[in-house]
């Protein structure tokens, strides 16, 4: 089993820009078991519906969206915790959708994935030691020096008392056991992880320790990251490029220039304008933000909206968007790589505009009310 | 050394109509380790019709302060000293009785998680009509029609029929709308939030938050907001206390705290927190180390474990260990260093991290 | 709802069916059956052949299954004479027909169970909840350290206390004895006292315990911390909302500790030498008497089918999460 496995000394030099994970079609429906007398499955769970993405190596992509819209349960395919229902994904050109167990071992070394909860995600019976240099042990990996010694280095790493390796995770802080996390993914030298919400948990100036030590690992060691939060400015922060998803599907991806500054897709305008942000500038200046405000919550995936999936919240939608799904693609005006998902896109601005797009009736009426 | 003997000075004596006023509030509770100090001398005002912000990461005391101020605590587990009045009125010497009368009454609150803080076992209609019925001595049916017209009125749709819906049968931001609901019922003089939108998605949070303001515009409340959010207060807040282990340690307007904050830990905050226009170069500069234990907190000024400031306090060697910073009244922040340090500091070293 | 009671009495025929296969043969490939323990010392393999016969072991394990499980549901015929349904076959050891010696026995034991159950409900969840409502004051620490103590104890270790006390030495009561209520109401009250109160003890002691800590684990809730918040009294927040979510545990032991009850109180029965059904489980099994085994057996198991249905209908009842199909 650990015959194919690349030693990191044996492994090749790949040049950053190259595609390193390719998701295409990518689909999980959970089953919605029901009905009498037996019972069936009577419906899906529409997780994630058809997403291609791909994750170049040494970058950092961001899946941004708000909870259901399926980012958790991409990251869990790609990580194969959860075998996809249909698509492939396809790790260095070679497709691991339906890898057997043998043959995952030689990749599942160079795939690790850091989760949110620092607090259930480390086994409490384990030392630090004895998590970090699980994987290793696991891979039948002996590094150079022995385990012990790169167990040290890893804490050294990720800012811990390399001495602490005997301790138990409990002596540990929310934000430290983080960092025990972030050792045990690097253990394995991976070429890729898969960060599920890493620090949303945290306190914010806890927060700002891990990203910071998450950006260090990725400049300095070169992995590449597929970072899943549902922070919008964290995202920013650490991903060169984003892609948004709502519902199952990938509504608009592009770099963080476009995303941020030029997005398209009315969800994505309505994600922005929704971020609560401190304005610093002395004359307040910045506060030139639209104002976008929907109404009600995200739909149920087990019967989402037919065509376009934002149709049902949308200010911009037609009857044509309740008939065709609108495909991921680059429309006009967008620069290369920007793909959008809409019939009807909105302009690449997120500047005020003359008049605010409020749809939840309740602030209709109050605001009405108020200016009366 | 020194140690504090006075209570923190009087703030805000800019707020005539002030109808809240905590002076030197300490909560302590006893636990299996001992006891824990949560919150420690603390002060603050608020003003009919006005917001303040209390900002702070976990075991700041946020919370605790709050569920004080309605003698939420078990009194069990829990020695409270200090003063809050309300109106004129004295509430922790009150009686549970006068302190049942003003709950939901006259003050009335929020809470974070609205799925746990709404009864699973009662309709939604019935848990927003019970404190109309108790404080306004109503019939059953005009509370049930009072709940209707305030499920209307925070934009829930179809309100008549959605009222006999249980909780789990409502989404997360209708909940946390029928809890909103439910706290501005009796149209309260003061609405505590606490983080009443943090397991919320963000552009629910917008509509949330939204509707919070609009409907202080027509209600009139006092809002104190609890976040840990900075972003959340710059939107909501006109004032800002911001809080750490158990200590008020800056407060001012919005304006004042966020655009010139004069403590290192709102310093720290700021720098920690990336933000939709902030400088991608520019890495995150957070705070080192993690928030103290209350069971055994720091010294003299709680944050110095943590402050890269404190070699440049004047005065004896060790100060910001020895001696404990005071909050003054009004703008003020509780730092050893002097005014014009705060305030280069900020514009030299700080802000330009900001950009 | 009618939907689930189908559902689940089809469910529970199923069960029934399938646990009367199971305690037959499992019976059958025991080591020693009733026939050779009939025989006697000077047995003779003709002498055996007879019993066996007679007894209708000859015959197929197959053809005696059925004919026992279809007896249940049409009856039998016996040479003794006719068994209308639900026949439960005869008993090897008295000859008598199962069905009438449980149906003998069932009114002690239900007794036992019912009365003991009205008591240890009442006085046990009671006594929990005032605990969790006084908690931390003396009527707390009083009622949790009692019944500490108490379901620490044993039947057969309280019951023999208390026959000693009561009825040998002082001669205030007579030895615990069982008249039918409709013969006798005072004897019948008189007769079961010390039994059901012997047995309600123990079971009060547990109840306490978990009505407590079931009490205190819901005013834990935030639920209950919102009630407050909105100026509810704490009597009215303890006793429509705690209460209820309080509930969900004890609804669940309860529902246990009766179908087990009604199966056989095993160690009351003996410790206070009634013959109940319990009673009767326990000379089935010594005499290798199969066809009362497997009928109070089935009767016990019975009662656990049908009490979980109703467990699920209460806790539908109770929680409007839980819906039912």
């Amino acid at each position: 089993m650990t015959e194919d496995t690349v030693l990191p000394a044996q492994r090749e030099q790949v040049t950053v820009g190259e595609p390193l994970l390719e998701v295409s079609g990518l689909t999980k429906y959970f089953p919605v078991k029901g009905g009498f007398p037996i019972k069936r499955t009577v419906g899906h769970v529409q997780a994630v519906d058809g997403i291609d993405l791909t994750v170049r190596v040494g970058e950092s992509f961001g899946l941004v969206g708000e909870s259901g819209c399926g980012k958790s349960t991409t990251g869990r395919l790609i990580t194969r915790l959860l075998e996809p229902t249909s698509g492939s994904i396809a790790y260095r050109g070679k497709d691991i959708s339906r890898a057997t167990r043998r043959q995952l071992a030689p990749i599942r070394s160079e795939i690790q994935m850091i989760f949110q909860d620092p607090y259930s995600s480390l086994n409490p019976r384990q030392t630090v030691g004895k998590i970090i240099s699980g994987p290793m042990e696991i891979n039948g990996i002996t590094p150079e020096g022995g385990r012990e010694k790169r167990v040290r280095e890893l804490l050294e790493i990720v800012g811990l008392n390399p001495e602490h390796f005997n301790r138990f995770p409990h002596e540990f802080s929310g934000g430290q056991r983080q960092r025990i996390g972030v050792a045990r993914a690097l253990a394995l030298e991976p070429k890729l992880i898969v960060a599920d919400e890493p620090v949303s948990a945290l306190d914010v100036s806890i927060q700002a320790q891990v990203v910071n030590l998450l950006q260090k690992v990725q400049k300095e060691l070169g992995i590449a990251f597929l970072f899943i939060a549902h922070d919008l400015a964290v995202v920013r922060h650490f991903s060169q490029r984003v892609a948004v998803m709502y519902l199952g599907k990938i509504i608009e991806v592009g770099d963080r220039e476009a995303i941020y500054n030029r997005p398209r897709h009315p969800y994505t305008h309505a994600l922005l304008s929704a971020v609560p942000e401190v304005n610093l500038t002395d004359d307040g200046e910045s506060a030139g933000r639209e104002r976008i405000r929907l109404a009600g919550d995200v739909p149920s995936p087990i019967s989402p909206p037919s065509g376009c999936r934002f149709r049902t919240r949308c200010w911009k939608a037609q009857d044509k968007c309740a008939t065709e799904e609108p495909p991921l693609v680059r429309i006009s005006g967008n620069q290369e790589g920007h793909l959008t998902a809409c019939h009807f896109p909105e302009e690449p601005t997120t500047e005020a505009r003359d008049e605010d797009i409020v749809l939840d009736p309740a602030l209709v009426a109050l605001e009405e009310g108020a200016g009366e | 050394m020194t140690t504090v003997t006075k209570p923190e000075g009087a703030p805000a004596a800019n707020a005539p109509d002030g109808f809240l006023s905590v002076r030197d509030l300490q909560v302590t509770f006893s636990t299996e380790d001992g006891p824990v100090k949560a919150v420690d001398g603390l002060s603050f005002d608020l003003a009919r019709g006005r917001t303040l912000g209390i900002v702070g990461e976990s075991g700041s005391g946020k919370s605790v302060t709050n569920l004080t101020v309605l003698g939420l605590h078990n009194p069990l587990f829990t020695k409270t000293d200090g003063e809050i009045v309300l109106d004129g009125k004295e509430l922790i010497t009150a009686t549970e009785k006068e302190m049942e009368e003003l709950r939901g009454n006259r003050a009335a609150m929020i809470f974070q998680d609205p799925l746990t803080a709404l009864s699973p076992f009662y309709t939604v209609g019935r848990q927003i009509a019970e404190p109309y019925m108790k404080h306004r001595k109503v019939s059953k049916k005009a509370a049930w029609e009072r709940a209707v017209e305030m499920l209307a009125k925070v934009g829930i749709p179809n309100p008549r029929e959605r009222a006999k819906d249980y909780p789990h049968q409502f989404s997360g931001g209708m909940r946390q709308r029928a809890m909103i609901a439910m706290a501005l019922v009796c149209d309260p003089d003061l609405l505590i939030a606490d983080e009443p939108t943090t397991a919320l998605d963000v552009t629910v949070q917008a509509q949330i938050l939204d509707l919070l303001k609009d409907l202080q515009q027509e209600f009139g409340s006092g809002i104190i907001f609890i976040t840990h959010d900075l972003g959340v207060i710059a939107d909501m807040a006109d004032d800002i206390m911001v809080m750490y282990a158990g200590n008020a340690v800056e407060r001012g307007t919005v304006d004042e705290v966020l655009r010139a904050p004069q403590h290192p830990y709102t310093w720290g905050l700021l720098n920690s927190m990336p933000r939709l226009d902030s400088d991608l170069d520019t890495p995150l500069s957070p705070i080192p180390g993690s928030p103290p234990s209350l069971l055994h907190p720091p010294s003299g000024c709680r944050f110095h474990p943590r402050c890269t400031f404190q070699d440049r306090v004047a005065g004896a060697a060790g100060r910001c260990v020895d001696e404990r910073p005071l909050l003054g009244p009004d703008r003020a922040s509780a730092c050893h260093l002097t005014a014009d340090q705060k305030r280069t500091i900020f514009i030299e070293e700080i802000k330009p991290r900001l950009a | 709802m009618i939907q689930f009671i189908v559902r689940r009495t089809v469910g529970a025929a199923v069960t029934l069916f399938l646990i009367g296969a199971a305690t037959f043969f499992l019976f059958v490939a025991a080591p020693s059956d009733y026939a050779s323990l009939a025989c006697g010392k000077d047995c003779t393999p003709a002498r055996l052949a007879d019993i066996r016969e007679a007894l209708g072991l000859n015959l197929p394990l197959a053809q005696q299954f059925w004919d026992f499980m279809s007896g249940i549901v049409m009856g039998r015929d016996f040479p003794t004479g006719h068994c209308s349904a639900p026949c439960l076959g005869v008993s090897f050891y008295s000859g008598d027909m199962v069905w009438s010696t449980i149906m003998d026995r069932f009114p002690l034991t239900a007794t036992l169970t019912v009365g003991g159950a009205a008591v240890f409900l009442i006085v046990g969840v009671g006594a929990g909840m005032i605990a969790a409502y006084r908690r931390g004051t003396y009527i707390d620490k009083v009622a949790t350290g009692a019944s500490m103590v108490l379901s620490s104890f044993q039947i057969y270790f309280l019951g023999p206390i208390v026959l000693t006390v009561l009825v040998y030495s002082t001669g205030w009561m007579e030895d615990p004895k069982y008249v039918p209520i409709t013969q006798d109401p005072v004897g019948w009250f008189v007769g079961m006292s010390i039994p059901v109160c012997v047995m309600a003890t123990i079971f009060t002691a547990q109840y306490t315990r978990m009505a407590r800590s079931s009490m205190i684990e819901q005013l834990a809730e935030d639920s209950i911390r919102t009630a407050k918040a909105k100026g509810m009294s704490r009597r009215y927040v303890f006793f429509r909302y705690a209460w209820r979510g309080s509930l969900i545990p004890i609804v669940t032991v309860f529902s246990i500790d009766l179908s087990a009850l009604l199966g056989g109180a095993v160690v009351t029965e003996l410790t206070f030498s009634l013959q109940g059904i319990g009673r009767l489980a326990v000379d089935g099994a010594v005499n290798k008497d199969l066809p009362l085994t497997m009928g109070v057996m089935l009767f016990g198991a019975f009662f656990i089918l049908v009490i979980n249905i109703f467990t699920d209908i209460t806790y539908a009842w109770i929680d409007p999460r839980i819906r039912l199909s």
